[in-house]
């Protein structure tokens, strides 16, 4: 019998889906609402020296790497298998672009930590 | 050979009939907006690499109408997802027993709820102080 990659794909669905619940909403709060509106947080919160920092930083990158990965993976997962909701057939193609626009993602965001350095 | 016509059921805007399947769209529609945001984040890393003036370009970007409206919706959303995620939780966390009974759901799902209500004040409170 084939083997099915599912258990692979649920895995990272599951991170991914573990992880956005416990951080994105405040992740999405911080850089996307009040430190660019300066309120509750003051705009040098993500200054250039300090972001860069933290990119610089061994764990500041397995964290960046970790949240930008698996939050593309649970959302490949789900708009793969939603296309069936909005009645498309999903093939091989959904599944590159899905899945494989995931793996990109991952590989963009690895690539892109390397080159900033330590 | 003629096409047997049998009445099927259409399923156009199945999900507005129910209530129950609205929220399901919602809950799945959510990672859309959690894409997007993950989008803006690499970007922004991409803007990083490039040096301060790309960087605070992007930051600049970031000010927008349309990117707090987005922001807004993708937080709502997402905040949706995670409220979900932990109320399913039960269903698939590990038979947990606690003197020969299994944890009553809400407590696994309130755990859950805590969890990231922590983990939001903990990462607010680095951001802003550390």
């Amino acid at each position: 019998m084939k083997r099915s990659h599912e258990p692979i794909f649920w895995s990272l669905f599951g991170a991914g889906g573990v992880l956005s619940a416990l951080v994105a909403p405040i992740l999405i709060l911080i850089t996307g609402i009040i430190t660019p509106i300066g309120l509750w947080m003051p705009p040098q919160a993500l200054d250039y020296a300090r972001v860069l920092g933290f990119a610089q930083h061994w764990l500041g990158k397995l964290i960046l790497l970790a949240v930008i990965s698996l939050f593309l993976f649970h959302a490949a997962h789900r708009i793969y298998h939603g296309l069936h909701d909005i009645g498309v057939h999903a093939g091989t193609g959904a599944m590159i672009a899905s899945y494989g626009g995931a793996l990109l993602g991952t590989v963009v965001a690895a690539y892109l930590l390397l080159a900033i350095g330590f | 050979m003629a096409q047997v016509r049998t009445y099927v059921r259409p399923m156009g805007g199945w999900w507005r009939r129910n209530p129950f399947f609205v929220r399901y769209m919602i809950r799945e529609a959510s990672c859309v907006f959690l894409a997007i945001y993950t989008v803006i984040l690499l970007v922004g890393l991409f803007r990083l690499s490039q040096g301060e003036s790309a960087y605070e370009s992007w930051r600049a970007a970031l000010v927008s109408p349309v990117s707090i409206v987005f922001h807004w919706v993708a937080l709502l959303t997402v905040s949706y997802h995670a409220y979900t995620w932990w109320k399913v939780s039960p269903k698939t966390a590990p038979d947990i027993r606690v003197a020969g009974r299994p944890l009553p759901d809400l407590v696994i799902a309130a755990g859950g709820w805590l969890a990231t209500i922590g983990a939001s004040v903990l990462i607010y409170l680095l951001v802003r102080w550390l």
